[in-house]
């Protein structure tokens, strides 16, 4: 396995606060792959990529690239977007492109850029008048703009409707069939299911687990969930052969046998009209492995 | 090479966005006119009712009839030299030099002078009889001697306000932090605002200044290039010290607030509206270290005393070094976020 991007150790604390944003992490990217990193909001997510973009520095660890510590010129081999950013007023998507790809001594093709972002249709419309799916294309190509290696995506779907994120995913998926790597931050664990070869679930600036997504489900869990509303369940007079959680208004047990659970469930008077059985996510795994939501 | 490149992608970045923002653009350019012709008309009645007498020496030695002659202000001068140029520009009617007798000089081509001697040589002044010398030169208006104050000012609301704020902006919405992560240095990044705001700023005093000429005539007794090397240093000064406060700041109303602690003193104490050489020496001390006093104090010399090179290079060499420190001191602590 060769990682073309990886973090040791990293640690970073803001000035005044109690705890560490990034509490010894580490983690290794392999080349031409996607890999996520899952938390809540406020884990250490976008403070951990912005260490490995080089844009923030850490208090200590660090990061490589390709072997050696990530350096000037890895603002050349690399794209970022982030979560955040506004766009120069006035000026429009064509010039955005024209301004960024000046700083860059090797660029993407405009046109394959164009192309690629789908961004003909508001190609000379002001980047203030953008919807946010728009915006959002617009900064990855921007991100694209000097053909890099290595691609960070720092939250990249966070406020867009269903139909624009699902959009966005198609374009990172082609991005990805371009032998690009790219380094994603999500909150969303669909997201991070559909586009991600390897992810690390982070809490509290640690990594909690890291593997591919199915691997990672099936070495925590080695069964399915059952979910019913709380008004239609009945608890059993014995235990159940599984762990039972409230979640919103349902009830969801995890176990390994099926059988058995429907049997004490209908044994106990449960109505089981509104009873669903689905596999288990990365969600139940965050929320096994921290007894808390992913998204609070 | 790419250095080159990259400044001027910003530059022209920079253009765009000013020339294509329509209000404030047309506020650049509509408030100095505003001001200009606003000021050309309150001024332009015969409002000056008082005569203007200047003293060379001591006043208290002043025949005390004369001295107590209503409607005739006495304004003191150290050197006779200037009190004379003064007196050449129609902006004192008559200069006297107590004494027994009396030495007084008057412009003959000024009707005010002509009357104020009248006035004079009714009172106790006449005896013994005074000498009398004349000089002749023809008359400073106060527009002229207003405008380059006017246009200065302007330039220096329009450097300090317009490339602070946008870097201020630029900060807090993630622009500088989106182009931090490109390869383009800060310096290459500041330099660029710094031309775009200085070109800017040279139009706008071009277009005003020419356009409002066409009006008002100004006298112009200086070479119209020494009052652009004036502005052009000047703006580029003025922009200088505008990063230097954006250089940190975070929010509008902090950038807001040390801009205006900067403006305000430079409006009312750089000569603009009055020229501070009566004012008490501290004071006069503090306008020195201004800017904006060079800018005016150099301009106004080339309007109204046709100043050369070398009799500017004073003030050309204080707004040079003033630049150097301020685009340092702000290039060293300017931080992206």
């Amino acid at each position: 396995m060769t990682a073309v991007l990886e973090a040791r150790n990293l640690v970073k604390r803001y000035p005044g606060a109690s705890a560490n944003a990034v509490d010894g992490l580490s983690l290794a990217v392999r080349e031409g792959t996607c890999f996520g990193l899952l938390g809540p909001n406020g884990a250490g997510k976008t403070t951990t990529v912005e260490i490995m973009e080089g844009v923030a520095a850490p208090d200590s660890g660090a990061v490589l690239y390709r072997g050696a510590p990530i350096g000037a010129a890895f603002r050349e081999r690399s794209g970022i977007q982030f979560q955040e950013t506004a766009l120069q007023d006035k000026l429009t998507v064509r010039e955005l492109l024209t301004l960024f790809g000046s700083f860059y001594p090797r660029v993407a093709p405009p046109a394959e850029l164009i192309e690629l972002c789908d961004l003909g249709e508001f190609l000379d419309r002001d980047s203030k008048k953008l919807s946010g799916g728009q915006r959002q294309r617009v900064l990855l190509a921007i991100a694209l703009v000097n053909d890099p290696d290595i691609v960070f995506l720092d939250e990249p779907t966070t406020g867009l409707d269903p139909q624009a994120r699902r959009n966005f995913w198609e374009l990172v998926r082609l991005i990805k069939a371009r032998g690009k790597t790219l380094l994603l931050t999500t909150h969303y664990m669909e997201e991070a299911y559909a586009l991600c070869d390897e992810v690390a679930i982070v809490d509290r600036g640690r990594v909690i687990a890291q593997g591919e997504p199915d691997h990672l489900l099936k070495k925590h869990f080695d069964g399915v969930t059952i979910e019913l509303p709380k008004a239609d369940y009945r608890a059993p007079a014995a235990p159940l052969p599984g762990k039972v959680v409230e979640r919103g208004g349902a009830v969801e047990i995890l176990t390994s046998e099926v059988d058995a659970t429907l049997a004490a469930l209908m044994a106990s008077g449960s109505a089981l009209a509104r009873l669903q059985v689905r596999p288990r996510t990365l969600e139940d795994l965050f929320l096994e492995l921290t007894g808390r939501e992913l998204r609070e | 090479m790419s250095a080159a490149r990259r400044f001027w992608a910003v530059f022209v970045a920079r253009n765009k966005e000013f020339v294509r923002d329509r209000g404030s653009l047309a506020w650049n350019l509509a408030f100095p006119l505003l001001t200009v012709f606003g000021m050309a008309f309150a001024f332009s009645g015969k409002n000056q009712e008082v005569f203007k007498v200047g003293v060379v020496g001591e006043a208290a030695a002043l025949p005390p009839g004369f001295a107590a002659t209503k409607y005739v202000q006495f304004v003191p001068f150290e050197s006779e030299d200037a009190a004379q140029t003064r007196l050449r520009h129609h902006q004192i009617d008559l200069l006297v030099k107590p004494g027994r007798p009396l030495e007084y000089w008057i412009n003959e081509t000024s009707p005010k002078g002509y009357l104020v001697e009248r006035v004079m040589l009714g009172t106790d002044a006449a005896v013994p009889k005074p000498s009398r010398g004349t000089v002749s030169g023809r008359e400073i208006r106060y527009v002229d001697w207003l405008v380059p104050g006017l246009l200065a000012m302007n330039m220096m609301f329009s450097a300090l306000f317009g490339v602070g704020y946008a870097i201020v902006r630029y900060r807090k919405n993630g622009v500088l932090k989106r182009l931090k992560a490109t390869p383009l240095r800060a310096v290459e990044f500041l330099a660029a605002q710094v031309v775009s705001r200085v070109v800017l700023v040279l139009a706008v005093f071009a277009i005003v200044y020419h356009g409002s000429d066409l009006f008002l005539h100004y006298q112009r007794l200086g070479s119209l290039l020494n009052l652009y090397l004036i502005f052009a240093l000047g703006s580029a000064c003025l922009v200088s010290l505008g990063l230097l406060v954006a250089a940190r700041a975070t929010s509008e109303e902090l950038a807001g607030g040390l801009l205006n602690l900067l403006s305000w003193p430079m409006m009312f104490l750089s000569g603009v509206w009055f020229s501070l050489e009566g004012a008490p020496r501290p004071l006069r001390l503090v306008a020195e270290a201004f800017p904006l006093t060079h800018v005016i104090d150099a301009s106004r010399a080339v309007m109204t005393e046709g100043a050369t090179l070398s009799q500017l290079s004073s003030h050309l060499a204080v707004l040079t070094a003033m630049t150097v420190v301020f685009l340092a001191v702000g290039a060293w602590s300017f931080r992206w976020e």
